[in-house]
């Protein structure tokens, strides 16, 4: 069997060869994904949030920056906040100069990420579909398709036939919504969003990365305006350079150092429905509301909305929207009023005050900030953790992730995606 | 969120019927009070895990503008007044 040797310990890495190896010995000799570490008195980088993106950056962290005295602290368990939450969609299909090339990065690394991580994370480049309900839409997509092929990214603009092709169940001549056609980003997706927790957390395990869970911080120590360590649920822990990712209670952390931030926290719920049998091939999205959905390998469609709208950090959103994007299902697909849903759930959103997510460093020479993705950060998931890695390791910005700075509201160099202002609630 | 608020024009009432703004307790800069105080009022959120106090407007019912005070941790809603009431918060 192949193993790799870290930190005194046998990792066991996973192929055809030792699935099979494995139910030869009666599945009996599978080994933790990662350890249950005691925490040690100091790390050089504590990562204060083990979501998706702080896991990744550990990972990159440790594999491309050569930092492998890290710890990364959980409040809960690995996969119980956004990054087991959403709805596992992947794209690039960004208009904006400072977005695209970061999220086509992204796009990149999940097209690798498999094979760097030796874990299955079911990457599936099924195709996303913007359906276009009028001219003027159109034109919108076009314009979008346009600047994503200007950023060597691919898209298809299709026609009401091609779409009607792919799939014939939509309501094509719903009465005030009829479907024009559809943007397509073939090489979008889905992926899923545990196996990316637990690939990534594994990764940066058995590269020497203390995973710590059930370990809530609830102070940050500062000496002559330096970050000297957290005050955990374990006790104090200290690091020479401090990391925060903490997602939907970011404005919590940073209230630690006095730190206000340009972020609202807001629930965004997501739904599956029973088991079907195939239907829907890609990722649609309905571009005359806020509803989009895909199916996932296990059969139920995996679908949502848009956020409730009003602040909350409580994981669990209203009837009435619940409604709303039934609404916009059934407007969509018809056929949709027959299903039944299975769960619904919610998650704290870090909306931003444009919509766009900040990877920076702060007024605190080693303190760092990952916050502000709205409900977009699954899919950034790899680009984030590999930049922010970067801007750790090195105090200097990767340069995909540059326009990405805290500052630019200050400088009004927002980067407004969807056009609509400083009102966190309606990006 | 809890499903009714208790408008002091039309008593409880669904939430639906209601408009959310945001926070309540962001004070309106005079036109010069510098840039840093317009990026503050602007950008700046506290984001309370906890109490907070919101703008929302019942536009399917007295079409007034309330000061809802609730807690976005549980979403339990704590009282609801007129914003007239609170006066203006220059």
């Amino acid at each position: 069997m192949i193993t790799a040797s870290f930190h005194g310990e046998s990792i066991m890495r996973y192929s055809a060869f030792s699935v099979f190896l494995n139910a030869l010995r009666g599945n009996k000799s599978w080994q933790p994904a990662w350890r249950s570490p005691v925490p040690k008195n100091h790390y050089d980088v504590i990562i204060v949030g083990g979501g998706g993106h702080g896991l990744a950056t550990a990972y990159y962290l440790a594999k491309e920056f050569g930092m492998t005295n890290v710890a990364v602290l959980e409040k809960g368990y690995i996969g119980s906040g956004n990054v087991g939450r959403n709805t596992t969609i992947i794209r690039s299909n960004y208009l904006l100069q400072g977005n695209n090339p970061f999220y086509e990065l992204s796009m990149k690394l999940w097209e690798r990420l498999e094979q760097d991580f030796n874990f299955n994370a079911m990457v599936s480049q099924r195709g996303v579909l913007n359906l276009y309900h009028s001219d003027a839409q159109r034109d919108a997509y076009t314009r979008r398709g346009n600047a994503m092929r200007l950023h060597g990214v691919d898209s298809d603009l299709l026609d009401r036939n091609a779409v009607r092709q792919m799939l014939p169940f939509l309501d094509f001549d719903n009465a005030r919504f009829p479907i024009q056609g559809a943007l397509m980003q073939k090489r979008g997706g889905t992926v899923r969003h545990d196996a990316v927790a637990w690939g990534y957390a594994r990764g940066a395990d058995m590269r020497g990365v203390d995973i710590i869970q059930n370990c809530e911080v609830t102070g940050i120590r500062r000496e002559n305006g330096r970050v000297t360590g957290v005050e955990t649920s374990q006790g104090f822990i200290g690091c020479g350079k401090l990391a925060l990712a903490a997602a939907g209670n970011s404005t919590t952390v940073a209230d630690m150092v006095d730190m206000k931030l340009p972020i609202e926290s807001h629930v965004l719920q997501a739904f599956v429905s029973e088991g079907l049998k195939p239907f829907i091939d890609n990722v649609v999205t309905f571009g005359a509301g806020h509803f989009y959905v895909s199916q996932s390998d296990k059969g139920g469609l995996v679908f949502g909305g848009d956020i409730d709208g009003y602040n909350s950090y409580a994981q669990r959103g209203n009837l009435a929207t619940v409604e709303h994007v039934a609404e916009a299902g059934v407007a969509m697909i018809p056929a949709l009023s027959r299903v039944r849903v299975l769960r619904s759930w919610g998650g704290v959103m870090d909306m931003s005050m444009d919509g766009s997510p900040i990877i920076d460093r702060t007024h605190i020479d080693n303190l760092y900030l990952n916050a502000g993705w709205c409900y977009g950060g699954f899919k950034a998931t790899p680009a984030s953790g590999f930049c922010y890695a970067h801007l750790i390791a090195k105090n200097e910005p990767h340069e995909t992730g540059r326009a990405f700075r805290l500052d630019r509201f200050a400088r009004g160099r927002m980067i407004d995606e969807k056009g609509v202002g400083a009102q966190p609630n309606l990006h | 969120m809890a499903s009714l608020i208790a408008c002091p024009h039309c008593g409880p009432r669904p939430k639906e019927e209601f408009t959310v703004r945001g926070d309540a307790g962001i004070t309106r800069p005079t036109p010069d009070a510098g840039q840093e105080a317009w990026h503050a009022y602007v950008y700046l959120r506290d984001n309370p895990r906890g109490r907070h106090k919101e703008h929302w407007h019942h536009t399917s019912g007295c079409r007034r503008w309330l000061i809802v005070e609730r807690d976005t941790m549980t979403h339990v809603i704590y009282s609801a007044v007129d914003a007239a009431t609170i006066g203006e918060t220059v």
